[in-house]
């Protein structure tokens, strides 16, 4: 006769086959004795300062990785305040499992102390939640939650645990098999479509890729680099993708959409061919649907068939994994070259020039000043110093979108940022998340003076686990990006944008044991970063830019994406009376 | 529009929840919703109406199958189908009307399920247009109450049924040694 173990056991025996060895969390009442359990054990546990960082932190374990992020916390107040990062990794398909304490079985329903209806909450947060009610569904629950995190169309899973099944003691059984009969995963893509995918590539004669944070997903980076370059397609990557094509690759035209560079919206607006790789045709990305692309004709690659036709009606859908989609293409196109008319190629070539005009008519180019720091010369420099190969993890607003126009990302899962939901307070949790599977890499978080203020909690697990997160404010005194919109659509009436308080970095950091620093001089910029870079450990850089610098290009709220505004207006001579 | 959706899914708590809940989310009114156990216990048949704008049909479609636990989801509105719907209606007569009330019903198709001298209680079937007449009449004879189940449909061509075959798991990898307590 076995022995019998712990539910808690049983739930860390899954984790470690799951080949778990860091989740991030925060204990409470129902969750020790699974505490008890990892005190023996292996696995790294990562305390955090509040659980909405533990949700981030394995987001961006699992952004940078590409593994499953886990992330734990209690029953109540612990799992509800998982609800946000729940909610930012559905948005931007991350694979991350969460495992909560809920109150024993027996007190459920009854407003037990630290009682929240976990799975009722958070069935609209995750791909799939569970609620586990009896000890032998534990070690299958488990195993699931795993496989739908990561499988078809990444997201977060939930497994909520009551003390009792932690408690129970039970055999253990392996878990060989999982059965979900209606979990629908599409791989390999209509072979028909795909060759009808070919044959519209083949006949146009302004084509474009539009690629995004499908591709890095499916791990088909290379393969949309060799896609890009038999065909000679220019692509556009999204907030989402950046790094999906390195920045420097010719066939690179940047971001599209309401800050995206001109050439990239542009190219949408003329384009006679979208082939669409792992995207969703986002309103920040089409901006006016119904004015978006016209005269194109729309390939959509996708492994979820329910993002297929549901802003944009393809004309050849395809749902499928990119990966495979594109291994399958590439292989039609390879086998059957295609002879481009003279009247084809001619097409192209002059499409290439148009876009190399538009790229060169407005390019996505830093701002400098000699007496302040421009907030794009910030990234220009974070830039220089990562040549595209460091991690960057963003918070939400100016400073992200500046940092997606103007750093460079030459391979995928560097660019880690809250694309979807544009979560404030992302930024600082991801970036240590990042550094912990990513010990040996430079990892950069950016933060505006606003976000930063949301994730100060987290500078103790920084610090308390000698992280070398080098973390840059780009700190100009306001909501930046609200403050935008204020001053652009409501006539400059600022109103609860104003961050007149920020903290002394050097003290703070120094609270917290490790070094920060303030630069407010063009000059001295260069030489900070480089200080903060050489810093063995955590540091703390808060970068005073120009207050009321705007994000250009923009294309208004409910506008057509071709519809931007470039610049500054220009200052209007007054008359005089 | 009323859109009839007809959903096979797993028997698991929850499962309605999610149902439900995607349409809530959307801001659809659900006009009715009917569920129970199929041939197989571990599944049941659920035949929701609701109020979608025409153009989202398809979508709605997609997003349930996206559901996991839902097996099948299966646009019924403009396909071969029937759809029934019981209802349940208690009558006051006065004595004078009693016989104008049972032929009524059974024009209707309806049945007495309980008889007293207050009046009757009639269960009817039907498709819920016909009810709904069948409603009005009763109605002209006096104070009614009614309870409808909802729509029920069954689909007349074959769906092919679609089902994800079992995977192998990491959990069956080598197999631990069980601790001691």
């Amino acid at each position: 006769m076995a022995n019998l173990i712990s539910g808690a056991q049983m739930l860390v025996e899954c984790l470690v086959k799951e080949g778990v060895d860091c989740m991030f969390g925060y204990p409470g009442g129902v969750t020790l004795p699974f505490y008890d359990v990892l005190y023996e054990h292996q696995i790294r546990h990562v305390l955090v300062r509040h659980e909405q960082n533990a949700a981030f932190a394995a987001e961006g374990w699992a952004r940078s990785t590409g593994r499953v992020g886990v992330c734990c916390a209690t029953s109540g107040p612990g799992a509800t305040n998982l609800v946000t990062g729940l909610v930012n990794a559905m948005m931007d398909s991350i694979p991350v499992v969460a495992i909560t304490g809920q109150v024993t079985t027996k007190l459920i329903g009854s407003d037990a102390f630290q009682e929240a209806d976990t799975f009722g909450i958070t069935r609209s947060a995750t791909k799939h939640n569970y609620l586990v009610k009896r000890l032998e569904d534990l070690t299958q629950t488990v195993h699931e939650a795993f496989y739908v995190a990561a499988s078809g169309r990444p997201g977060p899973v939930l497994v909520d645990v009551p003390k009792d099944i932690f408690q129970a003691q039970g055999h253990y059984q392996p878990v060989t098999s999982i059965h979900l009969p209606g979990y629908k995963v599409f791989t390999e893509g209509h072979t028909g479509q795909i060759r009808r995918a070919a044959q519209l590539l083949e006949e146009a004669e302004r084509p474009l890729v539009y690629a995004g944070g499908g591709i890095i997903a499916a791990e088909a980076s290379g393969l949309l680099r060799e896609f890009v370059e038999l065909t000679d397609t220019p692509a556009v990557v999204t907030l989402m993708g950046l790094g999906a094509l390195p920045s420097s690759h010719p066939n690179f035209i940047s971001m599209p959409g309401m800050h995206g560079s001109y050439a990239a919206n542009m190219a949408f607006q003329n384009c006679d061919l979208i082939v669409a790789l792992g995207v969703r045709f986002d309103d920040r990305v089409t901006g006016r649907l119904a004015a978006f692309a016209p005269h194109a004709k729309v390939v959509h690659v996708d492994i979820d068939p329910a993002e297929i036709g549901k802003n944009r009606v393809p004309d050849v859908p395809i749902v499928g994994d990119v990966n495979r989609v594109l291994t399958r293409l590439l292989k039609m196109l390879r086998e059957a070259p295609s002879q481009p008319g003279e009247k084809i190629g001619a097409a192209r070539r002059a499409w290439w020039k148009q876009i190399r005009e538009w790229k060169r008519q407005h390019p996505l180019e830093p701002v400098f000043s000699s007496s302040e720091i421009k907030p794009q010369h910030l990234m220009a420099e974070i830039d220089r110093i990562s040549g595209g190969e460091a991690i960057v993890s963003s918070d939400v607003g100016q400073h992200q979108m500046w940092a997606a126009q103007l750093i460079r990302f030459n391979h995928p899962r560097l660019w880690l940022n809250s694309g979807g939901l544009g979560s404030m307070g992302f930024g600082l949790p991801a970036a240590m998340g990042a550094q912990f599977a990513n010990p040996d890499k430079l990892v950069f978080a950016i933060v505006g003076d606003g976000g930063f203020q949301m994730s100060i909690p987290e500078l103790a697990t920084i610090a308390s686990n000698g992280l070398p997160v080098k973390i840059i404010v780009m700190n100009n005194g306001y909501l930046g990006m609200v403050r935008q919109w204020q001053t652009m659509f409501y006539n400059n009436r600022l109103c609860g944008v104003e961050l007149d308080c920020f903290p002394d970095v050097e003290k703070l950091a120094g609270a917290y044991g490790f070094k920060g620093k303030i630069v407010d001089q063009p000059s001295q910029l260069a030489p900070a970063l480089e200080a903060a870079v050489r810093e063995p450990g955590p540091y703390l850089l808060n970068v005073k830019v120009t207050a009321t610098e705007s994000v250009y290009p923009i294309v208004a709220a409910g506008a057509a994406i071709n519809d931007m505004v470039l610049g500054p207006p220009q200052p209007v001579p007054v008359p005089a009376e | 529009m009323l859109q009839v959706i007809s959903l096979l899914l797993e028997n698991k708590p929850g499962a309605l929840m999610r149902v439900t809940g995607l349409l809530t989310q959307r801001g659809y009114n659900i006009e009715s919703l009917t569920v129970a156990r199929t041939l197989d216990p571990e599944l049941s048949r659920m035949t929701i109406v609701v109020d979608v704008d025409p153009a989202l049909r398809q979508q709605v479609i997609k997003q349930m199958n996206r559901l996991i636990n839902v097996l099948q989801a299966t646009d019924l509105t403009e396909s071969p189908a029937v759809v029934r719907e019981l209802v349940l209606v208690r009558i006051r007569t006065a004595q004078d009307t009693r016989t104008a009330v049972l032929k009524e019903a059974e024009i209707f198709g309806g049945r007495v399920a309980d008889s007293s001298t207050e009046g009757f209680a009639i269960e009817a079937t039907g498709d819920p247009e016909k009810l709904n007449e069948f409603i009005s009449v009763m109605r002209s004879y006096g104070e009614i109450d009614v309870t409808r189940s909802g729509a029920l449909a069954i689909a007349l061509d074959n769906k092919k049924l679609r089902l994800q075959p079992p995977v192998l798991t990491k959990g069956g990898g080598n197999k631990v040694e069980e601790k001691v307590v």
